[in-house]
Order: C-alpha cells, then structure tokens, then sequence
C-alpha cells in the first residue's frame, strides 16, 4: 500500500498515470466488496439449508405424533361389573373389571364373537392396554353413569396406530407381521364404518411416561419443566442480577475482582455435565434432597444460568451511558438512586434478553439432569419440587432410546414441542429488546 | 411566582451566614492526583456570591478537574485523589463527617454534553425534587418545575409537551433542560462545564442570557473555551494553565490588562 502512495504525493495529481491508478484502485475496492457480500450470503445459504433440512425431518417425522387413532365406542357400564351393593362403592369403582367391558364393546362393534377365544384374544389386542384407565378415570368423574351405555374414544393399540398412519407393510408375511391377517380385516371394517379414525392426541400433552407409546406423553415432563424454571428464576435472577450490579458498579477493581471476573466467564463455558456432577455431590450426596427432584434440577440448572444473567446484566449495566450516572449523581442522588432509577430500567432490556436466554438454555439442557438422576420413569404428576420429576429433554432422551415406531414419532414430536417453547422464548427475547431499546 | 422562591432562598441565605458571605466558595491549596499524575497545583482562589466566575484556560490545564472538586465528582473516579481546603460558605466540604449527596444537592452541575435522562420533560424535572423531598404534594412539584423550566427559559416552548421524552428536545434545548434540572433543587451554586460548547450561536446567546438571569440567586462557576463567552458572562474570571491557577481577578482587568505574561500570550491566541 505504501509503495503504491508514495509516488502519489510527489506526482501531479491529475496526471494521467495516476487517474488510472486511481480508478483501478476504485475497481479493486468494490471487487473486494462484492466478494466479500458474496461470501456473506453463501454463508448465511449454507447454514439455512441445514436448519431448513433439520426442521424439516423432525416436522416430518413428528407431526403424526399429534395424531392418535382410537376407537368409538358405545361402552355399557354394566352394574354386575361393579359388585353388589348399590351404589358401588368405591373399592368395587377402582377395582371392577374395565378391560372386560371395553372388550364386550370392542367385540359387539367389530361384530367378533366372544365365545370364540382366538378371536377373542385376537381382537382384543387392538384395544390399548390402557383403555380399561379411560373408562375408569371416566366412571370415577361420575359414578352414575354406571348402569347406562356412554360413547368413549377408547386408544387403540400402537400397532393400529402405526397401520392407521401408514407405516404398517401389509405385503410382510402373516407370521412375522404384528397385526393377522383376521385383525386387518377388522380394523379396515371399523375404520371404514368410521368406528376407528385418527384424533388430535391430547394426550401427549397430558399424559406422563409409560410403556406403551399410544399412552405416553410430555405432560409431566412438562411439568417438571415448569418446576424447573420456575425455581432457575427465583434463584438465578435476583442472585445473577444482584451479583452483576455489585461487580459492575460498586466493586472496588482489584486482582481479587479481576480473578472472580475471568472465573465467571470461565463458569459460563463450563461444560454443563460438570454443573451435574456439582449438583450430584452437593445437593444430593450433601444436602440430601431426593434425587430427581424437580429442586435439585432447579438448582442444577440455576448454578448453570448464573454466569450467563451476570454476563448479561453486567454488559446491560456497562451499556448505560456514564453521562446519566453523572446527571443522576449531579442533582444529589445517591450511587444506589443513580443505580435503581436510572442504569437498572435502561439495563432492563438487556436483563430480560439475557435471562430469557439462559432460561431457554436450561429449559433445553439434558446432561446435568441425567447426572442427577432425573431419568426416572415419572407416570404421576410432581406436586411439590420435591416429588420426582423428569423433564421434557430427558423425556425425549428417555424415547430417542425405544424402538417401537410410537415412540420414534413422539421423540420427534416431543421435540417439536421443545423447538415451539425455545422459539416462543426468543421471539420474546427479541420483541422485548425491541420494544424497549432507547436512544440517548 | 419567581419572587416566591427568590424570598425562599434569601431566607435560607440570610438564615446560613447572617449576612451574604462575600466568599459563597473558596479554595485553599487545592491539588489534584489522578493517580501518580498530578493535575492541579495548589490552587487558591475565593469565589463571590451572587455573580459569575469564569475558568478559562488552554485544554488540559485542569478546569474541569477543578471544577468537579467542588460537587466533589471527582469522588466517582477511583484513582482520583483531591489534597487541600474547599468550604462553602465556611463548611469544609472534604469533611468526612459532610454528606456528599446533601453536598450535590447544594451544589448543582450541568454538564459539557447536554445529558437528559431518558425520560419525560417533567420527569426530568421533578427527579431531583422528588427524590430530596422538596415538594410535598403533586400541585406543589408541578409548581417547582413549572418555575425551573421558566428560569431555564424553555417553558415556553415545552409546556404543551411536558410528557413528551426529554431526550426528543434539540441540542440547545436539552442543554437548557439540564439547568432546569439542576435549578429545580435549589442548588446555592451551579457549576456549567463547558454548557454551550455543544450548542449553535443563537442556542448559546439564550444559554448566556440565562446564566445572566440565575446570577442573581446563584453563584455559578462556568467553565468555557470562549474568551467572548468569558468577557460577557462572567464578572471575575480565573486563568488556568497546565494545573496552575495563574492569574484571577475582575472579568475587564484580566482581558485588559492581565498581569500575566501567560495570561496575555492566552488572550491574545498566541497558545492554547
Ligand atoms: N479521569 C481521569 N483520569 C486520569 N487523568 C485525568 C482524568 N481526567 C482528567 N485527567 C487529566 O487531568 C488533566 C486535566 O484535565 P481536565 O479534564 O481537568 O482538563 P480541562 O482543563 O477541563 O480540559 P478541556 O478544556 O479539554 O476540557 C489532563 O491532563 C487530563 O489528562
Ligand atoms: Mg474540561
């Protein structure tokens, strides 16, 4: 560069020599750019197909995880299912037969003959083995409806489901199948008279974990989601918070402040397994608090959201002029005026960008939960933090692992659903720095 | 409505020293450390009541660090470090025993760059009020800055718009903002860092006219890089040069007939 200038200054500056170097100059100058735009765009093209081509194979693989076939049927809650005494009571409720009844309806729509075992047995297969639970949470709302006939949406099987969304290969011969020749043409019979059709599956929102895929759901883990980042909040945000206007404002800039400073940075690129580990030794083996508790994850994952919401804040907090410090100060506020009145509501955007993002982060973590061990099988809902608990990553770690084709749709849709909340959270995160961001 | 306050602060002045204390500050020996580098060099100077004194001098020469050794803003910078005497109508201000948020409200400042809080007009306003507790209700405050912004010279022009954002104002008009700001406490002296070096001709003749106005209740230090600005505004004027208070006297003497070769070679634009 500077052998090209260095003649310049002695030439005449309208010689036609250096016009030329001028312009080949300019020439260079925008080539430079729009190589440079170029590679901007084939960057940005490149990562978008990869999110184009991961969004789109869990949206295909998933969305029929919000589906679930069930049968229609007219249940007769037949009064000698449920004892002697009338009105039952409520042991004879709990324990009367219900897989009986939901196979007599089964078998009087599919028109099988009950007398006939191999049908029989054949047929009631089809039916969810927790089918007999739909009847008796239905019975157990309301008591009198025993002795009449209702109309419930009873889960079919996670084989019929897979046959009913078209995973099922009929061409496979009968003996290695999982459905009978016998049970195809039944359900083709029922679906055709619209006894068995496909509904919106509310329970994957509901229902807790189990064995079978077609009763499975991320309601629990929900749940304990919930739990989670109810207590990362209460914890990470005033302690995160308070630590970072502390540091930011007040502390005195020594070796000692220097060497928490670089040691929170290094926190917040701590691998989150460790974070697992601290909380196993600490919370568990220490403090003793049951393990898999929605608590302990909370802790976990609040030690793990900590550095994130003071790095956050601090930068917030340095982002605030010094001039309005200096207005605040000059017209006799205290530091802590200056601090509460004027740098925290600017800071505040950047608070809530930061935190929203730490909580999206723990919302999506995995590694310290299973380190803590919160891959229990979780079927009943936790009413306080400290029953157990499972949240919706495990969850989807916990399917990822199981073969049957109800629970790889579910891994998959469970993970929508995990995608929805993260993206709710950013979108809030960015409307919020949005609609706050000032001008000084 | 002017009159109600001007009697205000005659009493609070005549129940402070009795009589009007010639000297509303003074300095004795005042040095300045930001850190190992020395700033000021013993600088001893008497400010009057009820007028206009002007720190001119080359950039650098420590104006401004002086200026702030008198709201004690220096205190905000860590590695600064304030030696000497400065009293307020006799009270040592670098007592340990004074609070320095009382001494803030005392002593009010408007500073180089118009600063604003970004918040409304009004708001701006009544902060300080609000927060030393000098209006005791809604009607009363709203009297406060209804006064302020009418000695700040801007009501006029922002009295349909009080709720509008303070930081929507023009350059000139912030400025004029942050001298309601600091007026609205009632402050005994206002110190101006340079207030119009960031405003256009006609905003800085209505920033002087004010500053004519305020000497008849405050006493204000105004700091400017304008010998003009100097000459019209201010009655006694302090010459600076590299941490040295050179020469102080009445504005006329110093422009005249300074005493001073430095003085001279400043005036004159030989340096600086
Ligand atoms: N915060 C600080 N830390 C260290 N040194 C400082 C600081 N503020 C000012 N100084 C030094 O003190 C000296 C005086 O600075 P000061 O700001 O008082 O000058 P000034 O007269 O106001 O200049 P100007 O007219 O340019 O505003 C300068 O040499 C400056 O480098
Ligand atoms: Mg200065």
């Amino acid at each position: 560069m500077t052998v090209d200038t260095a003649p310049m200054a002695t030439e005449a500056l309208d010689s036609p020599r250096s016009k030329q170097a001028m312009k080949a100059r300019i020439a260079r100058r925008y080539a430079a750019e729009r190589r440079f735009r170029a590679y901007g765009v084939a960057a940005i093209l490149f990562g978008l197909t990869f999110l184009v081509a991961l969004f789109s194979t869990i949206m295909v693989r998933g969305y029929s995880a919000f589906l679930q076939s069930a049968f229609t049927l007219d249940v007769h809650l037949d009064p000698s299912a449920f004892g002697s005494t009338t009105p039952p009571s409520e042991t004879d409720i709990r324990m009367a037969d219900y897989t009986k009844l939901a196979n007599r309806a089964l078998f009087q729509a599919l028109g099988v003959d009950p007398a006939n075992k191999a049908d029989a047995r054949a047929a009631s297969q089809l039916l969810s083995q927790n089918a007999d639970v739909q009847i008796r949470k239905t019975v157990e709302a309301d008591p009198t409806v025993i002795g009449k006939s209702v109309q419930l949406s009873l889960l079919a099987h996670g084989n019929v489901d897979t046959l009913m969304k078209g995973h099922f290969d009929r061409s496979v011969p009968e003996n290695r199948r999982q459905l009978s020749d016998k049970q195809l043409g039944w359900l083709d019979k029922a679906a055709e008279a619209g006894l068995l059709g496909k509904h919106f599956n509310t329970g994957l929102f509901t229902y807790g974990a189990s064995s079978k895929p077609e009763s499975a759901g991320v309601g629990v883990a929900l749940v304990g989601s919930l739990y989670m980042m109810a207590i990362v909040l209460l914890i990470a945000v005033p302690l995160g918070v308070a630590a970072a206007v502390y540091l930011e404002e007040f502390a005195p800039k020594n070796l000692l402040t220097d060497t928490i400073e670089v040691n929170i940075n290094n926190l917040a690129a701590v691998p989150s397994i460790v974070f697992g580990l601290l909380g196993l030794a600490i919370f568990i083996n220490f403090m003793g608090i049951p393990r898999s508790a929605a608590l302990v994850g909370g802790l976990v994952l609040a030690l793990m959201t900590l550095p994130t919401i003071i790095i956050a804040t601090r930068a917030a907090v340095a982002a605030v002029p010094p001039s309005i410090r200096e207005a605040a100060l000059g017209v006799g506020a205290s530091k802590m005026q200056s601090i509460t009145h004027h740098v925290l509501p600017l800071a505040v955007p950047g608070i809530l960008t930061g935190t929203i993002i730490g909580l999206a982060k723990a919302l999506g973590e995995t590694a310290p939960l299973l380190m803590i061990g919160m891959v229990a099988f979780v079927v009943d809902f936790p009413t306080t933090p400290l029953d157990s608990a499972t949240a919706l990553p495990v969850q989807i770690y916990m399917w990822a692992t199981a073969a049957e084709r109800g629970f790889v749709e579910r891994t998959a849709g469970a993970t929508l659903i995990l995608l929805a909340f993260l993206v709710c959270m950013n979108v809030t995160a960015v409307i919020l720095r949005r609609r706050y961001e000032r001008r000084w | 409505m002017l009159n109600v306050q001007t009697n205000e602060l005659q009493q609070g002045a005549t129940k402070l020293g009795g009589a009007l204390n010639p000297h509303k500050v003074a300095a004795k020996d005042v040095s300045v450390y930001y850190g190992e580098k020395r700033a000021l060099f013993d600088v001893t100077v008497n400010i009057p009541d009820r007028g206009v004194m002007a720190f001119i001098g080359p950039s650098g020469c420590g104006k401004s660090t002086f200026l702030r050794c008198i709201n004690r803003m220096n205190d905000t910078i860590p590695i600064c470090r304030v030696t000497g005497k400065i009293t307020i109508e006799d009270e040592d201000i670098y007592d340990p025993s004074l609070d320095v948020v009382q001494l803030r409200a005392r002593v009010g400042m408007v500073f180089q760059k118009p600063n604003p809080f970004p918040k409304s007009i009004y708001e701006n306003v009544a902060y300080g009020p609000r927060i030393h507790g000098l209006a005791g209700s809604k009607a009363e405050l709203d009297h406060i800055v209804e006064t302020s912004l009418q000695r700040a010279a801007l009501w006029k022009e922002v009295k349909d718009r009080l709720n509008d954002p303070g930081t929507g104002l023009s350059g000139g008009q912030q400025q004029r903002l942050c001298i309601a700001r600091a007026v609205a406490v009632s402050p005994e002296v206002i110190l101006m860092d340079e207030p119009c070096s960031a405003l256009d001709p006609i905003a800085t003749a209505k920033v002087e006219e004010l500053i004519d106005e305020l000497k008849q209740n405050f006493c204000i230090i105004i700091v400017t890089h304008s010998m003009q600005q100097a000459a019209r505004v201010s009655q006694r004027t302090a010459f600076f040069h590299l941490g040295v208070l050179v020469e102080e006297g009445a504005t006329n003497d110093i422009f005249t007939n300074p005493n001073d070769q430095r003085t001279q070679d400043y005036i004159t634009g030989r340096f600086g």
